[in-house]
């Protein structure tokens, strides 16, 4: 843990976190790409600010040989409006990291899956007030009974689904009949 | 016609159809008959105009005549286009709007299944990533057809309708042409007589359950979408559709 009043005990890491701007001593050289990673942490989804694109599994490698940085990304879905936003925001902060042009892929394969999805991802999903999805994405069957879905403000699993679509692509709007708040439930796909 | 001929028709026909329904739909933002339902709408519109993107890249990467996936979607006339016609149909009422949603579905759904096992793997990999959308397109549209189907008098009535005035544009779905043949034979597109089968399946279960009577299998059929003779709606969505593009050629910022 960094130490205040003592900057010498402060990784890179840390420093460049603190710091919005291209830091005058900004060494990627010294990077790993274990670093790099919990650069990333940093970058938030802009839709789902509550977790980063690390834990959402949108970020699928990361490779830094010391010259070149490249880092592949997948979308969640085909139309997803926030792709580009979200390899905009990787690219400004790597290059806050000193990184001056790092490489993004898209790839579409494997596809992305909420099973990509931290345990600590559904966690702070949850705690934003969105339902995690539930269970496996390869138990999903074409007309199958959906999950119980339990509401994320009061933990009742008497909920009923409003609609298989919500605010954005990777939701379906759910209502709690316990507590009788609408929420947002992440499906699974 | 050579088999990379025939790819890059399969893939225009694939990306048009995306585009054209996905144009369609995104007719009744502000206006769809309830919110829930706008939601609903708009993000099927969103998934299909992003698959057709992905479509549309690897096929301007075919095509290899400088342009790209824009440069297709909106610098093309009626007569380039290869959607399927049932796409261009007009939303009419609800009834219509998701009969529509519901032929297309089911033939989308199928075709994509098959293509996730493509010989080609491109092909492959952007079909495996829109099956999982289009798993939940089927879904939801074939609810609605049974819930109007087997609803209230006037429900029933409108389905059916709407199920009478579609069928026509149906038959193109699952009659092969040489685009379709080629495909199949190098491992790239579905069976033509497995696809044709499937479907009707699907169809006749869900039109059962819904009450629903569906079309003559010899019904007089029209099938010039997937060579480029549309029915007169096209134009039009077109005209809309690519103004800003054919106004301001290659502008960055609107």
């Amino acid at each position: 843990m960094p130490q205040p009043g003592n900057p010498d005990s402060r990784s890179a890491v840390d420093i460049l976190i603190a710091s919005d701007r291209v830091p005058a001593n900004a060494r990627p050289d010294l990077l790993t790409e274990d670093d790099i990673w919990a650069l990333l942490e940093e970058v938030k989804d802009p839709e789902v600010p509550a977790v980063s694109v690390v834990e959402l599994g949108i970020v699928r490698a990361v490779r830094w040989d010391g010259k070149e940085l490249s880092i592949d990304v997948t979308p969640t879905y085909s139309g997803c409006p926030a792709t580009e936003l979200i390899e905009e925001l990787i690219i400004e902060a790597m290059r806050a990291a000193g990184f001056r042009a790092p490489n993004i892929n898209q790839v579409l394969t494997p596809a992305w899956t909420t099973d990509w999805i931290t345990a600590e991802g559904k966690e702070k999903l949850r705690a934003f007030g969105i339902a995690p999805p539930e269970g496996s994405s390869s138990k999903l069957s074409l007309l199958g009974e959906p999950d119980i879905i339990a509401c994320p403000h009061c933990g009742s699993t008497d909920t009923e689904q409003v609609s298989e679509f919500g605010s954005t692509a990777c939701k379906a709007l759910y209502r709690c009949t316990e507590c009788l708040e609408p929420f947002d439930y992440f499906k699974c796909i | 016609m050579t088999q990379a001929e025939a790819l890059q028709e399969y893939l225009l026909r694939l990306a048009d159809s995306d585009m054209i329904l996905g144009q369609r739909l995104c007719e009744l933002c502000g206006k769809a008959p309830a919110l829930e339902e706008e939601l609903a709408l708009m993000n099927v519109a969103l998934d299909l105009v992003g698959q057709a993107r992905n479509w549309y890249e690897y096929a301007a990467e075919l095509i290899d005549d400088g342009g790209d996936a824009d440069k297709l979607a909106f610098r093309r006339d009626a007569h380039n286009y290869r959607n399927l016609l049932l796409t261009e149909q007009p939303n009419e009422d609800y009834a219509v709007t998701m009969g529509r949603q519901f032929f297309f579905d089911a033939w989308h759904y199928l075709t994509l299944n098959s293509l996730v096992d493509s010989s080609n793997e491109r092909v492959a990999g952007i079909a495996a990533k829109a099956l999982k959308e289009a798993t939940y397109h089927l879904r939801r549209s074939s609810e609605w057809i049974k819930r109007l189907g087997d609803g209230t008098e006037e429900s029933h009535r409108r389905m059916q309708d709407a199920v009478d005035i579609l069928w026509r544009f149906t038959g193109e779905l699952i009659t092969p042409n040489d685009t379709d043949h080629i495909m199949a034979e190098a491992g790239i597109g579905p069976e033509p007589d497995q696809l044709a089968s499937n479907w009707r399946e699907m169809v006749n279960e869900v039109l059962t359950q819904a009450t629903l009577t569906p079309g003559a299998d010899d019904a007089w059929m029209y099938m010039g979408g997937k060579h480029g003779e549309h029915t007169e709606h096209l134009g039009f969505i077109l005209a809309e559709m690519q103004f800003l593009q054919r106004a301001y050629p290659d502008a960055t910022t609107w």
